[in-house]
């Protein structure tokens, strides 16, 4: 899960790691007034997304009046911010970050991520921050200093102090620093996060170090014993379809194509639309139902697919273990019933009970059309599909 | 032959009593699987299927000579109990939960690692199907009658995608001597190379399968293993070629987020190792029988020259 900048700074905050002044603004003058509370000459308006590279885009601007933060703050609000990040349909704004301009003399870059080679945490720090960490690792990796955590024993003093050493700071900002980089660590630790990001970590012309940017993500898996982070959700942020199937307990990613997919299993589910490329088609969704599903999941599941109006055709392919091809014949029966549906649909059911899933749909008399293996099911939906666009 | 169960593991069920459990320890027996006993903490002296209920794990294996678990413990607990399995003394553990914290698997990683490499648990999972060697023994989820007994070796992160391989496999008459699942998530017990190692030393196993997806190294660094190190064919199968980048595909550890994890990568990382990848998921039982014809004609004239 991901969360805001603001939100980020706030927990960052909390830990120990110094910030900029700053407030929320949810409207053009309650930004304004932010200007008047935090004081100073210079703000910066920050488009609150979940998405980086907003700078590039125009959600960072920096302001030298309350005035100029109103109208800037004006021409974000109700906007799709597009950044690099944010997919071509680009996020909502809805809030605005107001933050005391930083005199800046040296950018760094900060972050502590999943290794997944080694399984551990790992920290990496440049001397070269504000920049596009992925270019830089590309083009200079020699300028990435990376450090590995032993779960057993925790982000070291001295490896701490390796990072500051290596980053160049001057003596008198190396106590700091390391202090700085445990308390962000022990931000990750605590809260479960899987990503943590400070782009840039600046050190001021008064000699201070300071948060300027602030990226978390955290772990589903771990939402349960976090109430608190749990509740920084924002649906705004997320993809309609996928946070509606979400909240109904299936695994969808919305994609381009209009073929609508429902499987049973990850594995299976990008298997399938892997067919479904190689038959000359295009999938609209990921969907996996998951274990078990029970004739109301399989329901629901429909419906998360006909909610997307790109889709032409539908291809559901099971192959039960745990779940019953019985009860998702009779889920896809229902749905006939309960939400008219329009356009063809193909059946390849396999696995617990596949003679009864067979039986229910032949007594159905309903137009499914069925298949008897992953490639024939592909070749079906993509067939359908062509004579649909056709007869259009 | 076959790797890490055969007929005679004795295999504790650790959440014997829950709704899950339950139903999949009597799905277990009735395949014939050896399951000797259960553990839910404060359950001890009950009987659930006939099987003796323990209190700990120590005492299950104490009494029972189990060298074998599965666990169907909720996320939170979970990670707790296979650190008290490998206590215990348990030499293969399968984990079925989905839904583990991260940083909970990387402690009971750093904890496996306190027994020295022989006296070390094998773990599969979490988040995966569980393992069959058919005709034998079956810790897992799966449905058993997909599989024909055989000498292929399987080694998959999809439960799903798994049965899809055995079920073509079945159609061509080609059997399994195991079939490994290691579960979908980023930090995961063991690995493709893990077993491939194991399966290179089985006599029963002629010839591997590896069905991999999108997301982290563990494919390529298979790939590499088999380069270097293995004699037995490898035949592959990588999902995924339509995820998109950055999007996490239904498994925790199913992103794409560094070079090299995508699927087209992965599958020439695996095609440039001397792995025979089947180019759709279709056609997975067509190129193993493939392989396996070609390999044999091989043997034939190696043993002519």
């Amino acid at each position: 899960m991901d969360i805001h900048e603001y939100q980020a700074k706030e927990i960052l905050a909390r830990f120990g790691v110094p910030i900029p002044h700053g407030g929320l603004a949810y409207s053009p003058e309650q930004a304004s007034y932010r200007c008047t509370e935090i004081g100073g000459s210079a703000w910066v308006v920050k488009a609150q997304i979940h998405a980086g590279g907003r700078g590039e885009a125009g959600g960072v601007k920096v302001c030298h009046s309350d005035r100029d933060v109103q109208d800037v703050a004006n021409s974000m609000f109700g906007r799709r911010l597009v950044t690099k990040q944010s997919g071509p349909r680009g996020k909502l704004i809805y809030r605005v970050y107001v933050e005391e301009a930083t005199d800046i003399a040296r950018e760094l870059y900060f972050c502590i991520m999943l290794d997944r080679r080694i399984e551990r945490v790992c920290i990496i720090a440049s001397a070269e921050g504000g920049v596009d960490i992925e270019e830089l690792a590309a083009t200079n990796p020699e300028a990435l200093v990376r450090k590995t955590i032993d779960p057993a024993a925790g982000f070291l003093e001295f490896q701490a102090r390796e990072i500051a050493f290596a980053l160049g700071l001057e003596p008198a900002l190396l106590a700091e620093a390391s202090r700085i980089f445990r308390r962000a660590y022990r931000a990750f630790r605590d809260l479960d996060a899987t990503m943590l990001e400070i782009n840039p970590l600046a050190v001021t012309t008064k000699g201070s170090i300071v948060a300027l940017d602030a990226k978390m993500s955290f772990d589903d898996n771990a939402l349960f014993r976090h109430l608190d982070i749990s509740e920084l959700r924002d649906r705004s942020q997320e993809d309609a379809r996928e946070s509606h199937a979400a909240d109904r307990g299936l695994a969808y990613v919305g994609l381009d194509g209009d073929i609508g997919c429902m499987i049973n299993g990850a594995g299976l589910a990008m298997a399938t639309m892997d067919m479904i490329k190689v038959a000359g088609g295009e999938p609209a969704n990921f969907l996996d139902i998951g274990g078990g599903a029970s004739p109301e999941r399989v329901l629901k599941a429909f419906r998360a697919v006909l909610h997307d109006a790109k889709v032409k055709a539908m291809l559901i392919n099971i192959f039960a273990g745990i779940n019953r091809c019985d009860w998702v014949a009779e889920g896809i029966v229902a749905a006939f019933k309960e939400l008219d549906v329009k356009i063809p649909v193909v059946v390849r059911l396999a696995g617990t009970h596949v003679d009864l899933g067979h039986q229910i749909l032949r007594d159905s008399r309903l137009p499914i059309i069925t298949a008897d293996s992953l490639a024939d099911a592909a070749h079906k939906a993509v067939a359908v599909v062509g004579t649909v666009g056709a007869s259009a | 032959m076959a790797i890490l169960i055969d007929a005679h593991t004795r295999v504790v069920v650790q959440g014997i009593t829950g709704r899950i459990g339950r139903f999949h320890t009597e799905e277990m027996i009735d395949y014939g699987t050896n399951v000797v006993a259960g553990v839910t903490p404060g359950k001890g002296g009950e009987q659930v299927l006939d099987r003796p209920v323990f209190n700990t794990m120590k005492d299950a294996v104490a009494e029972t000579g189990a060298t074998t678990s599965i666990v169907f413990v909720p996320p939170p607990f979970a990670a707790d109990s296979i650190m008290e399995a490998a206590d215990a003394g348990i030499r293969f553990c399968v984990c079925i939960t989905d839904g583990i914290p991260m940083q909970d698997m990387m402690r009971v990683k750093r904890y496996m690692r306190r027994y020295r490499a022989h006296q070390r648990m094998t773990l599969t999972g979490p988040n995966c199907a569980g393992t069959i060697s058919p005709g034998q023994s079956l810790v897992g989820i799966m449905p058993g009658h997909i599989y024909l007994p055989g000498r292929v070796g399987v080694i998959g992160r999809s439960g799903t995608l798994g049965y899809e391989a055995a079920s073509q496999m079945k159609a061509l008459g080609i059997g399994v001597s195991t079939s490994v699942g290691i579960g979908g998530d980023p930090v995961n017990g063991s690995s493709f190379r893990d077993h491939l190692e194991l399966f290179e030393a089985d006599p029963g196993t002629d010839a591997v399968v590896m069905v991999g997806e999108i997301g982290g190294p563990q494919e390529a660094e298979g790939a590499h293993y088999v380069r270097d190190h293995m004699t037995k064919p490898v035949i592959a199968y990588i999902a995924g070629l339509s995820a998109p980048k950055g999007r996490k595909m239904g498994h925790a550890g199913a992103i794409v987020s560094a070079v090299g994890e995508s699927a087209q990568e992965k599958a020439e990382i695996l095609a440039a190792a001397g792995i025979t990848v089947a180019p759709d998921p279709s056609c997975i039982g067509e190129t193993v029988a493939h392989v396996l014809s070609e390999h044999t004609a091989d043997l034939v004239e190696d043993r002519r020259g």
